[in-house]
This record gives structure tokens, sequence and C-alpha cells, in this order.
């Protein structure tokens, strides 16, 4: 069998204090790396150090150094959503009394005290994420890790996990990992991301300073009402440089180009064919697929 | 990949063992109120049911004691082996596993505190079933003082067996058959009385950690009860329980970092 790498020759420098992101389709080896660096799973080479500490020697400590919030909510899906929270802080080490005021404090803040009682497997995708959420901060830790945190939940829910993360970092500059697979989010929430594709990091900026990368092109999509009427010369002159899914075309032109095409498309015999267009200065998604990234799976919402 | 390499930061404590153990103790024992009730039920009518087939075989006598102990501890069996297998194994599966992994938690803390909501989680519905047995077959009560002793004893060397099975199967599927498998071996070797087995079942018998459980609890049906004996037996679940959670700890690690 071929030696399978899912990460390999990554290195990453997160500064304290920053929100920093990982970004990339699934499949990328984003939660390889953040298993790595929640002592979960070993690196055969390289090292990781968190806040002065080595855990490739000492993976235990990563436990007394981060909050991780995974994937999956097995583990508290049967607990109400009080005792999901009183719990883990209990096992971070809190005593019977903090854990409880810490879990009244959080389920507070993130406006979870009227679903306290309800068992997690009870409540919405969105709320179970939220109440995890909550459970990986009762015990407060220098650094949170964050895997795809608001996954299902609704703009108020969003609205109070980044609430919730700045206070974190006023208060006594918390450093965040988030790992996400979402465009907006990454543009709106992150100081830095690091862009992962298939085990490399294919670049690593603000998110302004990836996009200022491809600020010579502007996106163009056009919508096609049926199929694209190849007939038309300035449609097939466009079709080589379009990425096509079903009626969707997406191109990425410099601003002139965009501007004949958008004259061409709109104002000829092409325009009866024609359902919908827009031109938009690049995204994340832009930057992604302009660095080579070669998978599909960044979400958009 | 590093993150602040300036200061070196103090590390948070870790959760004590004890304290821990409570937490995970009290949360399971809650997730088996909502989740395993229905399941208790079964458990009790299961043995209920065997005791009812069983007393048309069965007139009394030595055979009756071992009945009644038998179906008694099978409801242990079927929560402490069973579903605690099916548990883990599920909980690995999923990466359930990580949470507590990434909690500065005594890997012992989450089993022990498991394995004793599980075993604990049984106790009304093995009273249920010793006590039916008993007006069934007609045996004195006096003596079911003991299944508080029997039940945390046997429920120990059971639940570990359990946690260690759903720990180190390969597969989620695996995992379950093995705890099936488990109980079905207590149930036929734990009911069943011994006169009547040939000699490589009595011997695969004696190998059951819980058959000295029902052992205990049958001889205290006796007019006389021979404590020493009942006493020996009880140590040999003791030792057979420290041991399986031993191996189920270790089973935990192994699983919770890989």
């Amino acid at each position: 069998m071929p030696e399978t790498r899912a990460t390999d020759g990554i290195s990453l420098d997160v500064r304290r204090g920053e929100i920093f992101g990982l970004l990339g389709p699934n499949g990328a080896g984003k939660s390889t790396l953040v298993r790595q660096l929640t002592g979960l799973l070993r690196p055969d080479t390289g090292s990781v150090t968190l806040l002065g500490h080595d855990l490739v020697g000492h993976p235990e400590r990563a436990s007394r150094l981060l909050a991780y919030l995974g994937q999956e909510s097995t583990a508290l899906d049967e607990l109400t959503v009080a005792l999901a929270a009183e719990t883990t802080g209990r096992l971070r080490g809190l005593g019977a009394r903090q854990a409880r005021a810490a879990r009244d404090a959080v389920l507070e803040e993130l406006g979870l005290t009227e679903i306290a009682g309800r068992p997690l497997k009870k409540l919405s995708g969105g709320q179970r994420r939220l109440a995890c959420f909550a459970a990986a901060l009762v015990g407060e830790r220098p650094v949170l890790v964050l895997d795809e945190p608001t996954t299902g939940m609704d703009p108020v829910a969003r609205r109070a996990v980044w609430s919730a993360v700045d206070r974190r970092r006023e208060r006594h500059g918390a450093t965040v990992l988030l790992v996400t697979h979402n465009v907006i989010e990454a543009e709106t929430v992150l100081d830095r991301v690091a862009v992962v594709d298939q085990g490399k990091v294919i670049a690593c900026d603000t998110p302004a300073g990836l996009k200022a990368k491809v600020s010579g092109e502007v996106r163009l999509e056009l919508v096609w009402r049926t199929g694209a009427p190849r007939e038309v010369p300035e449609v097939a002159a466009l079709a080589p440089l379009a990425v096509a899914s079903g009626r969707r075309w997406v191109l990425r032109l410099p601003p002139d180009e965009a501007r004949a095409a958008v004259a061409a498309v709109t104002g000829g015999p092409a325009f009866a064919a024609l359902d919908d267009f827009t031109l938009a200065t690049p995204s994340l998604e832009d930057v992604y697929l302009a660095l080579g990234g070669r998978m599909k799976g960044l979400v958009k919402a | 990949m590093s993150a602040g390499a300036v200061a070196v930061a103090e590390l948070a404590p870790r959760a004590r063992f004890f304290p821990a153990l409570a937490a995970v103790y009290r949360a399971q024992l809650s997730r088996a109120r909502v989740a395993r009730i229905p399941l208790l039920f079964v458990a009790t009518f299961q043995s209920v049911g065997i005791m009812i087939l069983m007393r048309g075989v069965v007139d009394g006598g030595s055979e009756a004691r071992a009945v009644v102990a038998g179906s008694s501890v099978l409801v242990v069996a079927f929560v402490a082996l069973n579903l605690l297998a099916q548990y883990f194994g599920q909980l690995r599966a999923s990466g359930g596993l990580d949470h507590y992994a990434t909690l500065p938690v005594p890997p012992a803390s989450v089993v022990l505190g498991a394995a004793a909501a599980y075993a604990s989680f049984t106790l009304p519905g093995t009273l249920v079933t010793a006590v039916f047995g008993c007006l069934l077959f007609g045996l004195p009560m006096g003596g079911l003082w003991i299944l508080a002793a029997v039940v945390p004893l046997a429920g120990a060397a059971l639940a570990g067996l359990g946690a260690a099975l759903g720990l180190l199967a390969p597969r989620q599927e695996l995992a379950t058959l093995a705890g099936q498998l488990g109980m079905s071996a207590a149930l036929l070797l734990g009911v069943l009385p011994p006169e009547r087995m040939p000699g490589v079942i009595v011997w695969a018998r004696d190998l059951l950690p819980s058959t000295y459980g029902v052992e205990a609890f049958a001889r205290t049906f006796a007019p006389h009860p021979d404590w020493a004996t009942v006493a020996f037996d009880l140590g040999v679940c003791g030792a057979v329980g420290v041991l399986s959670l031993a191996v189920a700890t270790w089973a935990y690690r192994r699983a919770a970092v890989g």
C-alpha cells in the first residue's frame, strides 16, 4: 500500500490572542492538523509547540492548555444542556461549586438558560452545536480550538458564538484556532487564515492580504435559462474560460474583459438565453481556486 | 506548528480521580435513566420469563436456588456487559471518545464512572427478579441483602469486561456482537443448574466472572449458609472486577489516543 500523508510539511505560527483559521474543503487535512494540536494524534515527524509546551513529547498537556470543540457530540447527546456543561467543567478540573457557577454564566451568556433542562439530542442541530460550544467554554482555557463551531446555526446563535469568543480575547487574550470550510465566515471573523489543500498549506495571510493576490480579477457568474447558447460566437469564445456546473458558469477575468463579456451576453442574441448574472470582487473561494485548490466543497453561507 | 513561543504558559490543574469519577458517574446515571429504562424492563422481563420456564423443569432444592440466583445476575450481565460494550463501541466509532480524551481527566475515572453507573442501574431489576424468583420457587428472602454485595462486585467484573470488549473491538458491530455473546454465555452458563452440565461446560462456567456472583448468591438461600465460601466467591468476583476494570482502562487509553 502506498504511504498516505494526511498532512505534509506544514509549518504554521499562530500568535497569541489572534483568531487563526484553517480554511479548506472537507478532506483537505484540517482535522488531522487539529488532532495533532489537541494531542489526539501524534505526528510521525515534526514538532507542535503550544504556549511554550512541547506537545509531541507531552500530548497530555494539550488538555490543560486548550479547550476543544470537535465535530461529534455523541459523548454529550443524552445529557441535558446544563449537565453537559457542568460535567465538562468538572472534568476540566473545576470544583463542584465553581463548575455550577461557570455553567450558569456560560448558559446565560449564550442564551441557553431556557433550554438548560433539555437533552442535547432533542435539540435542533444548531442548538445542539451551541450547547457543545457552551461545554467547551466551561473551565476557561487560554486557547480555543473550534472545529466548524457554527455548523447548522441560525444567525442569532452564530452571533452569540462570535461575541463569546471576542469577550474571551478582550478579557484574557484568548487565542482561537478555527477550522472552517465556510468562506464568508472566514472573511468576517478571522485575523489570519491558512488555506489548506490536500494536506498542504497553499497560502497564509490576512483575508484582505489573500484577496489582494487575486485583486486583478473579478468574478462573473452567468446562469442560463436552459443551456448556454454556444451558437452565439461571443458565448462560444467565453466557454473555454468558464467553470460550468449545470446551468451556472463561473468566470474569472480581468475587469475590462469582464465588462466586455457582460456587454456581449446582455446586449446580443445571448440575452434571451440568460437567466441571471452577477459581477463580484473576489472572495476567499476565488483565492483558493486561483492558488490551485483542486477540491470542491467550500461553502458560502 | 506553534502558538506563541515567548513565555511558557501555566498548565491548568488536572481533574482529580474521585471528583472526576463522581462527575462521570452522575452524568452516566442520568443518561441511563433517560435512555435505558425500557431496556431495564426488557432485562427484568427476560429473567422473569426464564424463571417461569424453568419452573416447569426444576422442582426446588439447589437447582431452584441456582436458577433464581442465575436469573438475577443475568440482569446485571445484560446491562453491565452487553449495553456497556455497545455504548463504548458506539462512542469509539463515532469519535465521541475525543471529548473525554481532550479533557484532563484520568482514564480510570471515565471507565470506572461509566461502569459503576451501569452496574448500579441494574440494582432495581436484580431485586425485582430475585423477589419474584423467591416467591415462585418458595425460597427464603432473608438473605437478599447479599445482593448489595453481589451487584457491585459482579457488576464491576461484567462492566469491566463489557467496557474492554467495546473499546477493543475494531468495529462497532463487533463490539455489539461481543456484548451479545457475553450475555448469552452468562445466560446459558449462569441460569442452567450446573449439576446437569457436561464437564467442559462446567469448566467454561468457572471462567465466567459472573458465575462467582451467582454461586455466592445461591449459597445464601441455604438454611445455614456457608459464609466463608460466600465470602470467597465474592472475593473472586471482586478480584476479577479489579482485573477487568484495569484491562478496560488500558483499552480506553489505547482507544482514546490513536
